[in-house]
């Protein structure tokens, strides 16, 4: 699963010849990879950790994710991990009492505590002696982003042996779409309804969850995408193999929420990468150590005209000037992470380590 | 009451008692869709079905070269020889560059000549005999698939050895004859008899002293067109099926050193390339000599510089881009020094000289004389103007040949004669090896209707998959350092005679480059993608999948990712 996984020059020169024909990279398996080269979810046996029966939404970029992390994570903790989930959406479609979807341990305690509740468990097993047994937190980006951030950060701080992961649908979705810290600006929620007839989230308001994790100077922080699979299966071994905090902030379109269709739940979540607007990076200890670099670049435009969330921004003669800041925002985006082929993310930015300059400045000023 | 805990009434139960197929309104169906290059492919073949199981390598070739055959009885010679309109139909086109679909192909078959592969077996002998008169690729694809069907096929042949065209138009340096007795040889293994020398007169005749219950008529088209040059002599002129089939025979008439072709067909092109090869003339070519006393002429210098060697010379009436000849053929015969005097025609024959009119093309692209002349040296013409069939055999025959003085056919390839079929050049708008091999199909699948008693079957047209069909984004493009390698397999498919057939490796990357257009090729993709886990891969690779119905909500995800355009979304009915 692990795409860094040694091979042979033999097999590398293969795979070569296999990129042509289409699959690595992108497919979810194939009858012609070798079996390093095959994801979770391409094995007749997948853990499904999310079984059927759920009453997520046609096309749920969430219960796509959720199978897509868990069963990565538990193959990578040879199938002892247990998960803490906060409420939203992913709780609650998953466990109408007495039905669960859950094929691993599951706890749901509260909204705002899914970071603590893992951390408590975390604690249990280190006191018991079970090392061998894995956590992983998860929410929604409100149960993330906002409510549940005192106990994330603290989670965090503590040094606690956790994987968190955020399945960011960027809004409220399971109380009817209200908006959160994480939905991005120009979009459309339940409560941000027209005020002088701009029903989009406004400009400059919102929160990085990364770049807060970031900060943290966890060990590993990375973002991903469900159209991704290879990319998201890598960084959740690559979490598992480490100890201590893990951060996974993983895009999850909500075709209810944000007006798309729902077959095209992983064509948004792509464009939403290939666009810029949502950068898909990897961070371990508190500096970017690599990004998936854009293959098919598209305009925003491209990317929000799938949406209704988006759709008053095309209405009535169109808003080109938020389009415009939208288009700026992905262009900030590709150059401070280097998105683009060839291209390197921004030193000197709070993602990386400081320039040399900078780092001067800062001792001049600690100076008497 | 089993041991709960205080105030819980209920089992926990898994989700799996509910059932979410209910929400459904359209469901994923697994298709499989008419991919482009299989509707381009005038021999029927199922490029796409072979290409995936030769991407397998190893075995896979074998199984790949048994799903040709059991369309195409000459991979080989196809490989060799045939335009390939498929590859201009290819889907990958919009990507890079077309699957070398020719040139795996010629692989393929070559291998089993290697390999020695033994023909599939035929059916149970049926008792009925069936006459196919003509052993070019439409009489011998239709005994094929004849024999392979349990019909008892005889095949007669005019010539002394059999092929056709393949081997009496088709020159040796783009056709290797071993190649070609390889593929024939293993058609005579599966039972069917060839007769050569042996001239049907009369098919009527033959029909009857035969006592066949059907016959396939594949007389291709050697007559050729003949026109008139004044003070030409016969010695000096000859046609280019003749030409060809003479050289082809070993017995390569002398032409002199100075040779002119007359025509811009394929044909035209092969004769001047083959007497090229004879040694017909080498070197430059002198300038065109205006007619003496014309304006701007020039006395002829006289006989006292040895006479300038020449390549054989190639006059059209109208220009390099107006001629039938495929383009490919076109570079090659300049490639090897051919020269041309387009928008010319030949007027009249003077001792050693030709004179030739200047043409212009009209607004229609018709060309128009002009008046002007010019001569050019040339100790023989070899026309090559087309070809027409001879239907002498089919006189008596009532209704077969039109009131146009062609042989016309049905969609089964049926004449008015019933049982009577025919095909090839000798009923063919396009003529080509591939054309041929189609027809001698159709026809045989109709012939063993007929013979049984069923209805023929037609020819059904889907609507072929097209690029939007696709998921395109799952298929990567060629990276920057091996574009170089693309571009020598392309020309290994272009320049066949000249580049060896290509090796393993290059040949299991061409397959591997095919998108698969419209069939499943097991990329896992719509297991992996279903939010729902309602997708089965019940079985090893490269089995089905199936949809669980059950759970199945219809968000068509599976359908929208599916790289192939393998999965069509169909509405439930409620
Ligand atoms: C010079 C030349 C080059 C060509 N190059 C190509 C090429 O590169 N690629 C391509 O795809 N196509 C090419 N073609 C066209 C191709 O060869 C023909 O379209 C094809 O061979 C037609 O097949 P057929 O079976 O209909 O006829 P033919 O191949 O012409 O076979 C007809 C056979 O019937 C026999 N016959 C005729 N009358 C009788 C009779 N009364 N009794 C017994 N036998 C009889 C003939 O002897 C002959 O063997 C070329 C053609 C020529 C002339
Ligand atoms: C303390 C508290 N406040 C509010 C709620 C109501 N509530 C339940 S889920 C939810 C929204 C969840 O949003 P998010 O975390 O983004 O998850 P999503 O449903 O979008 O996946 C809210 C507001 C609650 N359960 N608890
Ligand atoms: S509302 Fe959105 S997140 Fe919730 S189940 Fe539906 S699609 Fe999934
Ligand atoms: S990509 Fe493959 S299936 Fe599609 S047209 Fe080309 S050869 Fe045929
Ligand atoms: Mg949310």
């Amino acid at each position: 699963m692990s795409a860094a996984a040694d091979r042979s020059p033999q097999a590398e020169r293969r795979d070569e010849g296999l990129r042509f024909y289409q699959t690595g990279t992108f497919a979810v398996g194939g009858r012609l990879l070798a079996e390093h080269q095959r994801t979770v979810q391409s094995q007749p046996r997948r853990p499904s950790s999310l079984t059927k029966g759920h009453r997520a939404c046609q096309g749920c970029g969430e219960a796509l994710g959720a199978r897509y992390a868990l069963d990565a994570a538990l193959r990578a903790a040879g199938g002892r991990l247990i998960a803490a989930n906060a409420t939203g959406c992913l709780e609650v479609f998953s466990s109408p009492y007495p039905e669960s979807s859950w094929q691993l341990p599951w706890i749901h305690s509260l909204f705002a505590n899914a970071p603590a509740v893992a951390s408590g468990i975390a604690a249990a097993l280190r006191a018991k002696g079970r090392e061998d047994v894995r956590v992983v937190g998860q929410g929604g980006d409100g149960g993330t982003v906002d409510i549940g951030l005192a106990c994330l950060s603290g989670m965090f701080e503590r040094h606690d042996d956790v994987l968190y992961i955020c399945y960011d649908n960027q809004a409220y979705m399971n109380t009817g779409v209200q908006r959160s810290a994480a939905t991005p600006p120009g979009a459309r929620t339940a409560t941000t309804e027209p005020l002088g007839g701009h029903p989009g989230n406004d400009f400059g308001q919102g929160k990085s969850a990364p770049l807060i994790a970031l900060a943290h100077e966890i060990p590993y922080v990375a973002t991903a995408t469900v159209a991704e699979l290879h990319d998201l299966e890598a960084k959740v071994a690559r979490a598992m193999e480490i100890r201590g905090p893990r951060y996974l902030h993983l895009l999850v379109p909500c075709p209810l929420g944000w007006g798309s269709e729902p077959s095209e739940t992983i064509l948004i979540a792509r464009l939403a990468k290939e666009s810029g607007l949502f950068p898909v990076f990897e961070a371990i200890d508190g500096a970017i150590h690599a990004v998936a670099k854009i293959r098919r670049q598209v305009p925003v435009r491209e990317y929000l005209r799938r949406q209704r969330r988006y759709a008053h921004l095309f209405a009535d003669g169109g808003r080109e000037d938020v389009i415009d800041r939208l288009q700026a925002a992905a262009d900030r985006n590709i150059v401070r992470f280097g998105l683009l082929e060839g291209s390197a993310p921004l030193a000197g930015d709070l993602l990386g380590a400081p320039a040399p300059g900078e780092l001067d400045d800062l001792s001049g000023a600690q100076a008497p | 009451m089993s041991e709960r805990p205080f105030a819980i009434t209920l089992e926990v139960g898994s989700s799996r008692a509910n059932h979410t197929g209910s929400w459904r309104s359209e469901r994923p169906e697994y298709v499989r869709r008419m991919p482009p290059c299989n509707a381009a492919c005038p021999a029927g073949e199922d490029i796409q079905g072979w290409l995936y199981e030769a991407e397998a390598g190893g075995g896979g070739y074998h199984s790949a070269w048994r799903a040709l055959v059991a369309v195409n009885p000459l991979p080989a010679v196809m490989g060799h020889v045939c335009f390939h309109p498929c590859e201009e139909a290819c889907n990958r086109l919009a990507l890079d560059e077309a699957v070398g679909i020719n040139a795996v192909e010629r692989f393929l078959g070559e291998e089993a000549i290697r390999r020695g592969w033994e023909p599939p077996s035929p059916a149970q002998p049926s008792g009925r005999r069936v006459l196919v008169v003509g052993s070019g690729p439409a009489g011998l694809s239709a005994a094929w698939q004849l024999a392979l069907r349990g019909h008892h096929v005889t095949l007669r042949e005019r010539s002394k050895q059999p092929g056709g065209m393949m081997r009496y138009g088709i020159p040796a340096y783009r056709l290797p004859r071993r190649t070609l007795d390889a593929e024939i040889e293993r058609i005579t293994a599966l039972g069917v008899q060839i007769e050569c020398g042996q001239r049907v007169g009369s098919l009527a005749y033959a029909l009857q002293e035969g006592a066949f219950d059907a016959a396939f008529l594949a007389l291709g088209a050697d007559v050729a067109h003949h026109i008139d040059i004044p003070g030409a002599t016969a010695a000096r002129v000859i046609d280019a099926v003749a030409f060809l089939h003479a050289t082809a025979e070993g017995q390569a008439p002398v032409l002199g050193r100075r040779v002119v072709v007359y025509g811009g067909g394929d044909t035209a092109l092969d004769a001047a390339r083959t007497a090229a090869r004879l040694g017909h003339g080498a070197g430059s070519l002198p300038a065109p000599q205006p007619l003496a006393g014309a304006p701007g002429a020039q006395e002829d210098p006289g006989g006292e510089a040895p006479p300038a060697p020449q390549e054989p010379v190639v006059v059209y009436r109208r220009t390099a881009e107006r001629m039938p000849a495929h383009p490919q053929e076109l570079a090659e015969a300049r490639e090897e020094g051919i020269s041309f005097r387009w928008l010319s025609t030949i007027a009249a024959a003077r001792g050693e000289r030709l004179v030739l009119e200047r043409m212009r093309l009209d607004e229609q692209g018709m060309p128009q004389p002009t008046g002007e002349l010019e001569e050019l040296p040339a100790d023989c013409v070899i026309l090559a103007l087309g070809e027409e069939p001879d239907l002498t055999p089919l006189q008596g025959l009532d209704g077969v040949i039109g009131e146009d003085g062609r042989v016309a056919v049905n969609e089964a390839m049926m004449t008015a004669r019933p049982g009577l079929f025919a095909g090839g050049d000798l009923i063919a708008q396009e003529r080509n090896v591939a054309v041929a091999v189609g027809h001698g199909r159709r026809a045989a699948r109709s012939i063993d209707a007929y013979l049984r008693g069923f209805a023929m079957p037609g020819e059904e047209a889907p609507e072929p998959v097209a690029f939007a069909d696709l998921n395109p984004w799952y298929f990567t493009d060629a990276p920057r350092q091996v574009a170089p390698k693309l571009a020598r397999i392309r020309r290994q498919s272009t320049f066949e005679e000249v580049v060896l057939t290509l090796a393993e490796d290059s040949a299991l990357y061409e397959a591997r480059r095919c998108f698969s257009c419209g069939s499943c090729f097991s990329c896992d993709n719509c297991y992996g993608v279903c939010p729902d886990d309602a997708v089965l891969k019940p079985g090893p690779d490269g089995s089905p999948y199936a949809i669980d119905l059950d759970y199945c909500k219809g968000c068509g995800m599976c359908a929208a990712e599916c790289p192939c355009g393998a999965i069509a979304m169909v509405p439930e009915q409620t």
